[in-house]
């Protein structure tokens, strides 16, 4: 059918995969934008915020920031090793970076735990006896940040997994590592700015 | 990547083939399906309004509620399903990669993928009607609390169960759904525009409609991304018992309306933009002129498009804005006119002193242009100052006004660009006289619709009330028998769609065979391959040497250069 061959079409002048990922990008910081706007707004309005975020365990978010950064240099790496076509290495420096996925989801969870034994959930019915029906959306607001984040962490490190599989059978799509990456960092960067916005600011 | 797909049978056409012409027929027949539910809902609560003692046949009488429901889905699948699904799916999925001059998509999986999620939010919105609520009844802006509660329902919500099956759960996951969809559309968009243009095309040699496409999906997706949150909280809101939006519990109604809104203004750019690109071919072709001023039109979009990040409070006027805010935001509005003049003038220029062929398509694009400008847009100004709006908020001058400019952009240069391509896609002509027959009466008709709203939103008739009887100025003079004009023009002007619908069925099956490919003498690069394009669309593939409206070119034997033409 066609006599032509594709390649003599003017393809790829930005590689695709990168190009794809950084417009998935741009549409998910809007997304978190739009969340961490309402966020600052409130928080700026109720000063009971600012109290409620006391509750919240410094030390888990920050060994989280840790492991999330850490989980980004092993992307790198795993990058590195894609771009020498080295697939044992891609291999091991992406299960690292799952590890480190898992284990921040280890420590959100532990988090999550102790923070509805407080009485703090999605609709804290227990502060809203207390009367205190702003600070309940401290709390919804803190899930559904969080939450809407645990969630990119799932999905990063499945598409890494089920990238690495194929990277691993087929020898080849190593580009594809790049693009799985790229949206790791993004993970990465998403939690960034969460940190110091729900740990930090007392 | 694409494998072959040709003679593999219906199922195979119309649910697995990764051929974005394949891809942009599923979404055509999605939408039209899904707007003849809409169009049918429209019909039944204008007959109500109008004839309140009528018994609508398989209707009947219906209620409040039913008028809520019906009111509510019309506008919702009308704006966000037909709107989005014809200028931006169907166009950008058949029309792009065959004006660029290439195969398919830059990602043909994910272009299918986009598809299934679409046609998954049609059904969960089909679901929601035959839940307990019979459908969501809160007004298509979904306001909460109108959205979260089980206001005016006969179901008081008691259980989780209650709750997650309810028509406002499947209804916001619908919507939640067809972004996803437009989402993952768009990106496949731009990256097919960016990356796989034909040899030699530059990216201002590019057909407009392809850069307003574009345009459209990126200012898309910076604007609904908010909204996409806002939607996640209100969800969360009626099923996980938070407050986002809950007066009582510290949250705050209007952070919906202003998260909606900063989607819902842009909105009307991501449709307006396509439909303008259609206006651009369907001129020039018919013009015989190249497009005056290609590049300040897209200069002249791109501020648009930034500006209208800005102006999304105008629909809040009378919701608590600040007054400060309120002239701030008036004025951006006011000045957002003027873009979209400057594009309407180019167009007029390109018109001026041409050899104009009053084709069938170019009727329909001429009076899109004069329905949009001279009715939509221009009342457009007036709401935009925060005192007129006051005065005209949620009455039926709204109604008209914004039905003056959606109807003009997504039905009269919709079918410009149907009866324009129908050949390309179908291979096949239309049949003429059903073809101005349809538009004569949806000209008329929309008119002897719309310009009664105007005077009745003027003489104080509020909308989305369900009956006039309680207010006695609404039933004095003139005003009933205007009401019965709108109504009875709208009837036929749904009536008329069915000429459409007919004529559409008749002419892929029975029409007659094109006997040229490029029966129009255009110059864009869809109509150098064959009607319908084979699959890949392109026998040999072009190399580009022109710009895309070389139309009555000195030196040229012929009154048009195709773009792959040496001269």
């Amino acid at each position: 059918m066609n006599t032509t061959s594709l390649s003599k079409i003017a393809w790829n002048r930005i590689p695709q995969a990168r190009f794809a990922m950084w417009t998935l990008i741009a549409g998910e910081f809007v997304i978190f934008g739009g969340l961490i706007v309402v966020y600052l707004l409130n928080r700026m309005k109720y000063p009971g915020w600012g109290e409620m975020a006391m509750h919240t365990n410094v030390v888990a978010g920050t060994i989280n920031t840790f492991v999330l950064l850490t989980s980004s240099f092993f992307v790198v790496k795993a990058h590195e090793a894609a771009v020498k076509k080295n697939v044992e290495k891609v291999k091991f420096w992406i299960w690292l970076t799952i590890l480190c996925a898992l284990i921040f989801l280890g420590i959100k969870a532990y988090e999550y735990t102790h923070e509805i034994h407080l009485g703090f959930t999605l609709s804290s019915p227990a502060l809203l006896e207390q009367g205190k029906h702003v600070e309940t959306l401290y709390w919804a607001l803190y899930y559904t940040m969080t939450g809407l984040h645990g969630l990119h962490v799932v999905g990063g490190a499945l598409a890494l997994f089920f990238v690495m599989r194929n990277v691993a059978k087929t020898k080849s799509y190593f580009h594809r590592i790049e693009a799985a990456g790229l949206y790791w960092h993004m993970v990465d960067i998403i939690w960034i700015f969460l940190f110091p916005l729900i740990y930090l600011i007392h | 990547m694409s494998t072959t797909h040709e003679n593999k049978g219906f199922w195979h056409r119309f649910f697995f083939s990764l051929d974005h012409k394949d891809i942009g027929l599923q979404y055509l027949i999605t939408t039209m399906f899904i707007a003849f539910f809409a169009g049918i809902f429209a019909m039944v609560f204008r007959i109500h309004l109008a004839f309140p003692d009528y018994h609508i046949p398989l209707f009947g009488i219906i209620d409040a509620k039913e008028y809520n429901i019906l009111v509510t889905n019309h506008g919702l699948i009308m704006v966000l399903w037909l709107s989005m699904g014809i200028l931006l799916a169907t166009a950008g999925n058949y029309l792009i990669p065959t004006m660029l001059g290439t195969d398919d998509m830059a990602f043909p999986k994910l272009n299918k993928l986009s598809y299934w999620f679409f046609l998954l939010s049609v059904i969960i919105l089909i679901i929601s009607f035959f839940l307990p609520q019979k459908g969501f009844g809160g007004g298509w802006t979904l306001y909460p609390p109108l959205s979260v509660g089980d206001f005016g329902y006969n179901t008081p919500y008691k259980t989780f169960s209650d709750r997650f099956f309810s028509s406002n759960t499947f209804v916001l996951l619908a919507i939640a759904l067809e972004f996803v969809a437009l989402l993952m559309g768009g990106i496949n968009f731009m990256v097919t525009l960016f990356n796989k243009r034909a040899k030699g095309m530059g990216l201002l040699q590019v057909p407009l409609l392809v850069w307003m496409i574009v345009i459209a999906s990126i200012l898309f997706m910076f604007s609904v991304g908010p909204l996409v949150a806002g939607t996640f909280m209100l969800l969360l809101d009626i099923n996980a018992g938070t407050g986002f939006y809950d007066a009582s519990r510290g949250g705050d109604p209007l952070l919906w309306e202003h998260l909606f809104w900063f989607f819902g203004h842009p909105e009307v750019y991501v449709i307006l933009l396509p439909g303008l690109g259609i206006l651009a071919e369907v001129i020039t072709t018919n013009a015989r002129k190249t497009l005056f001023g290609y590049k300040f039109i897209l200069v002249l979009v791109l501020i648009a498009t930034v500006l209208s990040l800005m102006v999304w409070a105008h629909h809040q006027f009378v919701a608590g804005v600040d007054p400060r805010a309120a002239t701030v935001f008036g004025i951006l509005t006011i000045i957002i006119s003027l873009p979209f003049a400057g594009v309407i003038l180019s167009f007029l220029a390109t018109l001026w002193k041409s050899n104009l062929r009053l084709t069938l398509p170019m009727k329909w694009a001429m009076s899109a242009i004069v329905l949009f400008t001279i009715l939509g847009g221009f009342t457009g100004l007036h709401l935009g100052a925060a005192l007129f709006d006051m005065y005209a908020h949620d009455t039926s001058f709204v109604v008209a006004h914004f039905h003056y400019t959606l109807i003009p952009v997504v039905i009269f240069a919709g079918m410009a660009g149907f009866y324009h391509w129908f050949n390309k896609f179908s291979g096949r002509e239309l049949n003429q006289f059903l073809g101005n027959l349809h538009f004569w009466l949806t000209f008329i008709f929309f008119n002897g619709f719309g310009i009664p709203l105007f005077l009745l939103g003027l003489a104080g008739q509020p909308r989305r009330y369900a009956g006039y009887d309680h207010i006695p100025y609404l039933s004095e003079g003139y005003l009933p028998l205007l009401r019965e004009i709108a109504t009875i023009s709208a009837v036929i002007l749904v009536l008329s769609q069915f000429i459409f619908i007919f004529n559409f069925i008749w002419s892929v099956y029975k029409g007659k065979k094109v006997t040229s490919n490029n029966p129009w003498q255009s110059t864009t690069l869809e109509w150098q391959t064959s009607s319908p394009p084979p699959h890949g669309n392109f026998e040999v593939y072009p190399v580009v040497y022109h710009g895309p409206y070389e139309y009555n070119r000195p030196g040229v034997d012929k009154d048009f250069l195709p773009q792959n033409q040496k001269i």
